[in-house]
């Protein structure tokens, strides 16, 4: 972990009430995917823990959206000015030790980590279907970016503005050679197109979606959890959950985790 | 000329005042790989208990203007995982002093805690904790009665040949009472002061942030109620006193200082900056030089 002091390059709106965050400064460490930041937020005595999008040597790019008093004063944070931050944190995805068929699930800004793991699976030569959720057309975000990496990501929304209509698990359940769910489950997943089955599955998003999807789903997976934090590093106990392998910080052990360890509430 | 910034707490040399507080640095080796652990003056050990504890359930951090509330509830692996797992791996990095943080909820619960910290060697001093706000039935209760404080540090005392520090609670009427009642009985030093009592109210929920409803309130808010209290106590008592509440700067610990602390201990402000620690002791020496001193030492109950 190291404190690094960056310069905004962007900060604007690029979904409803969602941000993109673009951080520049030199030498960066190395964020995998599935970690996080903490940013000091102007007037607030916590950081805030942010997952990462996107980074590079010089720069990191992060997704937020206007939730609380927190974001809503990130979202002042003119370009030019500086923000200060802890990374990289947290425990992120591990990734398949050789060539795969990966399925990836999110829900929200949940696209957001996903997306960093997109880009290493990519380059670690796994082939993938990406499903997006979102609640209407305008909570979409990074479905370019995905484009940019050579995924179509299948989007689905709730109130069916675009897409399909429903929820992930809808889609995850409709594979194109299968007659039911129970079918996916006895076979694994069908791969749109291909017919290749995936092997493993990543899942990101609210904590409904990812019980829903690590139920329904019995190859190998993982997902990333979300708890309150205090110092987002590992030392100060404050985001412990229960799980099948005994108490983990979500900061520090995760916060992905693989989906037998997870105890849904 | 160079300053000195060494100090001592209870015959134990520290190469600088700074101390992590306790629960809000960990065991030490989680912070290992981030900062130099060398340059800390001694850190306290996260609260430990007899019996290993998971704690409360979260959210168990809330914020405030000027600080945070926690009710992480003395989360901890117990004290035999203490002794032979946290302190002989923190011992392989950290040559500085170890403080290990007791709890307990019953006076037979202290004795034995201690007992078993006793014999361990990498460990320097033992802080009593008789003050931690999230447990119920044990911690704050001793803490709020200068006979039951008193009774805590007598057990301890009888148990251990390591110097005893007593961690006090500022949720209380008269400290300077509680102080006396910890000397009376045998404390060698005194750690002024454990969180307050708080809460906070998620207005749109219209239920309390913290699952454990309350929790302990510490940061920068505190410190001068904090400062007040170390000056009241060092006045009175003759051991020494730690200071801590609410420091975030080297300013904030020649205010300690000044006010009768020998040492302190830096809590919240590591959760919001893991190096702080670093930088206090960084602009220690300048600071004091700044203000016409020759050494930490030099200034301790000035005022």
């Amino acid at each position: 972990m190291e404190r690094r002091v960056l310069t905004v390059a962007e900060n604007r709106i690029v979904a409803a009430r969602t941000h993109r965050l673009v951080l520049e400064g030199g030498g960066l460490p190395t964020v995998a995917p599935g970690q996080f930041v903490q940013l000091e937020v102007e007037g607030f005595y916590l950081r805030r823990p942010i997952s990462v999008c996107d980074c590079s040597e010089d720069s990191i790019t992060l997704i937020y959206k206007e939730v609380g008093e927190g974001t809503r004063s990130l979202a002042s944070l003119a370009e030019g000015s500086c923000a200060d931050l802890l990374l990289p944190l947290g425990t992120g995805y591990r990734l398949p030790l050789k060539p795969e068929s990966v399925l990836l699930v999110g829900g929200g800004l949940g696209a957001a980590p996903l997306h960093l793991l997109c880009k290493a699976l990519k380059e670690a030569g796994c082939s993938m279907r990406v499903v997006l959720g979102f609640n209407t057309a305008a909570d979409i975000v990074l479905r370019d970016e995905y484009k940019a990496l050579g995924v179509e990501p299948e989007i689905v929304t709730l109130d069916g503005s675009e897409g399909a209509k429903g929820l992930v698990t809808d889609l995850l359940s409709c594979c194109p050679s299968m007659d039911s769910s129970s079918a996916c489950k006895q076979e694994g997943l069908s791969q749109e197109g291909s017919g290749a089955k995936a092997e493993r599955f990543y899942t990101c998003g609210p904590l409904p979606m990812m019980r829903a999807v690590c139920g329904m789903l019995t190859i190998p997976g993982q997902a990333s959890l979300e708890e309150r934090m205090g110092c987002g590093a590992g030392f100060c106990y404050g985001c412990t959950i229960h799980t099948a392998s005994g108490p983990a910080r979500v900061c520090a052990d995760g916060p992905v985790f693989d989906k037998e360890d997870i105890i849904w509430q | 000329m160079a300053i000195d910034i060494s100090t001592s707490i209870c015959g134990v040399r520290l190469a600088n005042p700074v101390i992590p507080a306790s629960g809000t640095f960990g065991f030490g080796l989680e912070l290992a790989g981030s900062l130099g652990l060398d340059r800390l003056g001694g850190i306290s050990l996260k609260g430990t208990t007899l019996e290993p504890r998971f704690g409360n359930p979260t959210p168990r951090i809330a914020e405030c203007r000027g600080g945070l509330l926690n009710s992480v509830g003395l989360q901890n692996p117990g004290v035999e995982a203490l002794v032979s797992e946290k302190v002989p791996a923190l011992r392989k990095v950290y040559g500085g002093c170890v403080i290990a943080n007791l709890s307990g909820f019953s006076l037979e619960e202290y004795e034995r805690c201690a007992g078993i910290a006793d014999g361990c060697e990498g460990i320097d001093l033992l802080e009593i904790n008789v003050s931690c706000p999230n447990v119920h039935g044990g911690g704050l209760a001793f803490g709020t009665d200068p006979a039951n404080a008193a009774a805590v540090t007598a057990a301890v005392k009888a148990v251990t040949h390591k110097p005893v520090i007593v961690k006090l609670s500022p949720n209380v009427t008269d400290i300077v009472s509680i102080a006396r009642a910890c000397e009376d009985a045998g404390a060698d030093g005194l750690t002024l002061v454990n969180t307050f009592l708080g809460m906070r109210i998620d207005i749109t929920r219209r239920r309390p942030v913290l699952a454990n409803r309350m929790g302990g309130f510490s940061g920068p808010a505190i410190f001068p109620v904090a400062l007040r209290m170390v000056h009241q106590v060092s006045k009175a008592c003759s051991v020494p006193v730690i200071g801590c509440g609410g420091i975030s700067r080297a300013e904030d610990v020649v205010e300690m200082a000044m006010a009768g602390a020998s040492a302190v201990q830096v809590g919240s402000e590591n959760l919001r900056n893991p190096f702080v620690c670093i930088e206090i002791i960084d602009r220690l020496p300048a600071l004091l030089e700044e203000l016409g001193a020759s050494s930490f030492k030099e200034i301790i109950g000035c005022v």
